[in-house]
């Protein structure tokens, strides 16, 4: 399965502050150590809010919204996309996030909506057909 | 020790934290990231693979006993591989081995620590020399090739005997006898612990490529309509692909094993009708594709190209899937680019149904009497006798010929030879449309 790792911001990195060289040694070191597990899809920080930008949608109407944004904690400082086996393998995962600093923070874990085994319109039948399919192997073993 | 709650809740704890505890669920997720590392340490020192997985195992036991109580520890893997090492020494001690013995074996230890990978790439770190020590012995030649998967998913991807036999579609007996005997097989034939020397590695690194592969399509799967598509198998073999290349970085192979399987990985979502039929490459609506998947097939790719090693036919066939990734549209694709891939891969790999695709692909480069003429060539093969696809792909350059009668009769030539109840209607479909064609 795949989930979307989200760092959430803080003051620092709203204020476009650079990570301590440690952080930033450690992160490498943590990055490398996904990459080697075969775990890290993709990854990316990001610019703090004042360099983005909102479009809000009401009816027809498209309203564009200079950062930066007021609810730091709401907002993203980073993001992952990791391959693993269960979101208790990305929780895991997370906990080692390096914090050499001992900052409070949260790192939020969202599941990644992959369509069923077979596509997003199979028919009924042809699910309960594979349903059973599995179900019979698992009686018989 | 931090709990598990939902403040928006009752005040209660959520029905998942009571099935099963928080310190089970942690033991498991460390067990996926950490026990092949961990199996492949103590391999290493005992130098018994089956020994190293029991030594594992104890550990685990005593993870799930200990950390309700002390908290799970800082460093998971690190707590079990002293555990682990703990229990060994205890065992070596109980078998009553005689003094001059331990003392042989404390040297041994000594000097197997301080031994250093006959494989340069990997010389740096320890834990990776032993990673691949392990699976070069889970995919040592003197197994079988199912023998070979099953240790590979057991030692490698730390899956239950059950969650194989789930996999496989097998019985969790057959299962596990496989791994015991492959177990004493090992033991038997007393197969070392080693990363192969140099000259041998090629040839054992294709065992392992192999084995990998074989797992990847097994979850693939070719025949769509009548088989499950098991993502988890998929996802197990790209996952140890991934890992491998980390492992053996300038291995070429490597690298385009793992690229076939981003790209194949990167059109599962379009491989499939709603009806459960599969859709040619040709028909498949892209915007299905995974680009995220792509990307990473296409930047593995690079990477095998980069090591300027030799090109081997996974390169060249994750080459050729490359080619259609990077046409957005079917229209857009170079197949006179493919037509010279396939050139390559048939001087490598000599196989019936390479010509056939490469027949195929000559047709869409060359015009369809082109390909006609490199059909024709394998007409008497005896290894297509039986395979649908010949009289398909022959069925359809005829027709684009015009010749369609002659067509017409290869449509339900294939017809007669697939098993899928599908593909021989949407075959009489084709042989149906030749006849109102010549109308």
């Amino acid at each position: 399965m795949r989930v979307i790792v989200m760092i959430k911001a803080n003051e620092k990195s709203e204020a476009g502050e650079m990570p301590s060289q440690e952080l930033l040694e450690q992160m490498t070191a943590f990055n490398e150590e996904l990459v080697k597990a075969g775990v890290m899809l993709a990854g990316e920080g990001l610019h703090p809010s004042s360099k983005g930008v909102r479009v809000e949608f009401s009816g027809s109407e498209r309203k564009v919204i200079d950062g930066p944004f007021a609810e730091t904690k709401e907002l993203l400082a980073g993001y992952w996309v990791w391959q693993v086996k269960s979101l208790d393998e990305a929780i895991e995962w997370v906990k080692r996030i390096p914090n050499p600093e001992g900052e409070h923070g949260i790192v939020e874990i969202r599941q990644v909506f992959e369509a069923d085994d077979f596509g997003d319109e199979l028919t009924p039948e042809l699910h309960e057909r594979n349903q059973r399919l599995r179900e019979q192997t698992e009686a018989s073993a | 020790m931090t709990g598990r709650h939902n403040p928006n809740s009752t005040g209660r704890f959520s029905a998942r934290t009571v099935e099963r505890g928080e310190v089970e669920r942690t033991v498991e997720a460390v067990w996926r990231i950490e026990s092949a590392r961990l199996i492949a340490g103590i391999a290493r020192l005992v130098r018994d693979v089956a020994l190293a997985e029991d030594l594992a195992q104890e550990a685990l036991v005593a993870a799930l006993e200990q950390w309700p109580e002390s908290g799970v520890p800082a460093n998971p893997g690190a707590w079990l591989m002293a555990t682990a090492k703990h229990r060994g020494v205890d065992r070596l001690r109980r078998a009553e081995v005689d003094q001059r013995k331990t003392e042989e074996l404390a040297r041994d230890l000594e000097l197997r620590a301080r031994e250093s990978s006959d494989f340069a790439a990997t010389a740096d770190d320890p834990f990776d020399d032993d990673l691949l020590r392990l699976i070069f012995t889970a995919c040592h030649p003197v197994l079988s090739t199912d023998a070979r998967v099953a240790m590979t998913l057991r030692l490698l991807c730390g899956l239950t005997t059950r969650e194989i036999a789930r996999a496989y579609l097998s019985s969790e007996a057959t299962v596990q006898q496989r791994i015991v005997r492959a177990k004493r097989t090992l033991s038997a034939a007393r197969v070392p612990f080693e990363v192969p020397a140099r000259g041998d590695l090629r040839e054992r690194l294709a065992s392992v490529l192999e084995v990998i592969y074989l797992i990847f399509n097994e979850g693939y799967s070719a025949t769509a309509g009548e088989e499950l598509i098991r993502p988890e198998l998929m996802e197990e073999a790209l996952r140890l692909g991934r890992i491998l290349a980390e492992l053996l970085p300038r291995e070429a192979e490597v690298h385009g094993l793992v690229a076939l399987m981003e790209l194949h990985a990167s059109r599962r979502r379009a491989r499939i009708s709603p009806a459960g039929d599969q859709v040619l490459l040709l028909d498949q609506d892209r915007s299905r594709w995974d680009w995220l998947l792509v990307g990473r097939g296409l930047a593995a790719l690079e990477r095998a190209y980069a090591t300027g090693g030799a090109i081997g036919p996974y390169t060249l066939q994750a080459a050729i899937a490359a080619c259609h990734a990077r046409a957005r549209v079917a229209e857009d694709t170079d197949w006179e680019r493919i037509v010279a891939l396939y050139d390559a891969l048939a001087q490598l790999m000599p196989s019936p149904v390479v010509e056939l695709n490469r027949a195929v692909a000559v047709g869409m480069a060359f015009g369809a009497a082109a390909g006609l003429e490199q059909v024709e060539r394998l007409r008497e093969e005896p290894a297509l006798d039986g395979y649908y696809l010949l009289p398909t792909v022959r069925g359809d350059l005829l027709e684009r010929l015009g010749r369609l009668e002659e067509a017409r009769a290869e449509f339900e030539r294939a017809a007669r030879l697939t098993a899928n109840a599908r593909q021989r209607a949407a075959l009489l479909d084709r042989a149906a449309a030749c006849t109102a064609a010549r109308g």
